[in-house]
């Protein structure tokens, strides 16, 4: 009977100090957001947003600079992470050695620290292939970043689809080609539009890649993929480092809420998507 | 493909890697006949219709051998059309398999695999289709709906209209009533009945009773083997081998 006693109030105890466990984590998460927002939200104003770069600083450069690192990014990672997950799951077969490896070697590229990408950018893009610092080079290596998380969302997603409905296709005289773009990609279209959004959220997250490929130009509009230029949690870093700690406050506010936006729209499109899809499948 | 659809298999093995899984089967199935395969679970019978219209194709390891003719062809000669013979071979699955798109899109899909794009066209197969599958009346205000949200049975016979908005010309039902309900079943079975004079049908049965409802003539499996093979009536009433007599009057499977 003691001993019984004694177990309940284990148990009470290791439910409080979990709990304490997971208020902690609540409060240092409110805590970065509430003091982000108290610092930056007051300089927030026209002139940082969308002024020139003169006098006072403009976030303006970065904010294209970021549009054009995500539409680099992303057009060259999509396909060829799409298309990569496609092979994997469609036309190998899982259990073979080969493609093991080639799941744990993705898996691996995907813990590679973001300077060592940003080594490689700088070694290739910058130095051997004379694109000097660019926002072309920035982005292809920020592609190369975001690939394997691609190629790994989207397999799942294509695993996702019952193989009953591969079956259905096949069975009525379809090839392996129409199975694939009209029965299987549809199905897996919200997970991989999902998968394509977060990418975009780390895309603008990421600062260390480009430190050492796009040259953090943060006065001047870039003029092409060819231009030098910045991007917003590079100007971040800017801001802090070169005296001008209200502007990076203001600046991390923006990215801030345009990551948690991202974020949001991601878990929105997967749950619109995946309404009536596969449900009975 | 020849013109006439009566499916004969002679000496056909066939293994999942070092797993025999049919031995020797031998059977003849005629044209615009129901045909059931009955067995308990894992003799073979869903393996042995897969391979008329080469589903086994997509499993890894599985090797056939024998002769599968039909139409007097044999269907695993080299530089068989594997797309037509599926065109003109339709399946059913156990589980209502529809694609998660329109009504109207599902029955178009085969349609439009093999190449017709003509709104007119399209639009009098999707009808006659779904007429035939007996679910027109249910769906005609809303083919452009979503599939999904039909019930199983009409799911079930969705994908019926499916194959054979294909134009088939042999029919093969995988337990296709296994997963519904009393009503939708009787449905079906009725719907079997009248297909059978436009198409030859095989149908994997666990169900003795729909066997003897729907079916001219049945096959009794029995780990990989056909026991035997009659007319549905002298198989049930007057069964030839010892073990078919067991397994009808319930005392084993």
């Amino acid at each position: 009977m003691e001993n019984h006693k004694r177990q309940i109030l284990k148990y009470a105890a290791a439910k409080r100090v979990a709990q304490a466990a997971l208020l902690l984590t609540l409060a240092a998460l409110t805590a970065v957001i509430i003091f982000v927002l108290i610092r930056g939200l007051p300089h927030i104003n026209m002139q940082l947003l969308f002024g020139n770069y003169g006098k006072e600083p403009s976030i303006k450069p970065a904010l294209v600079g970021t549009l054009y690192l995500i539409l680099i990014a992303i057009s060259v990672a999509a396909p060829i992470g799409i298309g990569s997950a496609i092979f994997l799951t469609e036309y190998t077969n899982s259990k073979s050695r080969i493609i093991r490896i080639i799941r744990i070697a993705t898996e691996t590229l995907a813990g590679i620290p973001s300077i060592v990408y940003g080594i490689f950018g700088y070694l290739v893009f910058v130095v051997a292939l004379g694109f000097r610092y660019s926002l072309i080079g920035g982005g292809i290596t920020l592609a190369i970043m975001i690939l394997p998380v691609i190629v790994r969302s989207t397999e799942e997603s294509l695993l996702a689809v019952p193989r009953s409905l591969r079956e259905g296709s096949f069975a009525l005289g379809s090839s392996k080609v129409r199975t694939i773009f009209s029965v299987v990609l549809p199905c897996a279209a919200s997970g991989i539009v999902t998968s394509l959004i977060l990418a975009i959220g780390r895309v603008m997250s990421e600062s260390a890649v480009l430190i050492l490929t796009i040259g953090m130009v943060v006065n001047k509009m870039p003029e092409g993929i060819f231009s030098p230029g910045t991007s917003l949690a590079l100007n971040v870093y800017y801001f802090g480092s070169h005296g001008y700690p209200e502007q990076a406050a203001a600046t991390g506010v923006v990215l801030l809420i345009l990551v948690v936006s991202i974020n949001i729209l991601a878990t929105v499109l997967g749950k619109v998507f995946g309404k009536g899809e596969l449900a009975n499948g | 493909m020849a013109e006439k659809y009566n499916i004969t298999v002679r000496g056909c093995d066939l293994f999942y890697g070092d797993f025999q899984a049919l031995k020797d089967i031998n059977i003849d199935i005629e044209e615009h006949e129901v045909t059931a395969f009955i067995g308990p679970s894992g003799c073979g019978k869903s393996t042995f219709i897969k391979t008329f219209n080469r589903m086994n194709d997509l499993i890894e390891d599985c090797r056939i051998t024998g002769e599968i003719l039909i139409g007097g062809q044999n269907i695993y000669a080299k530089g068989t059309d594997v797309t037509l013979l599926r065109k003109n071979i339709g399946m059913v699955f156990q589980k209502p398999n529809p694609f998660p798109m329109s009504i109207y899109d599902n029955i178009a899909f085969a349609p439009r695999t093999f190449g017709i794009k003509k709104k007119s066209e399209l639009d009098d197969i999707v009808e006659s289709s779904i007429k035939q599958a007996g679910l027109w009346d249910e769906v005609k205000d809303r083919l452009r709906k979503n599939a999904m949200g039909l019930s199983g049975g009409q799911q079930q016979r969705l994908c019926i209209a499916r194959a054979l908005a294909a134009d088939p010309k042999i029919l093969l039902m995988d337990e296709p009533t296994s997963a519904l309900d009393p009503i939708s079943t009787g449905i079906i079975e009725d719907l079997i009945n009248e297909l059978k004079t436009q198409y030859t049908i095989v149908i994997v049965t666990h169900n003795m009773q729909q066997a003897t409802r729907i079916s001219d003539k049945t096959a009794f499996f029995l780990l990989g083997e056909i026991v035997e093979t009659d007319v549905t009536e002298q198989l049930f009433g007057n069964p030839k081998d010892k073990r078919t007599e067991n397994y009808i009057t319930g005392r084993f499977g």
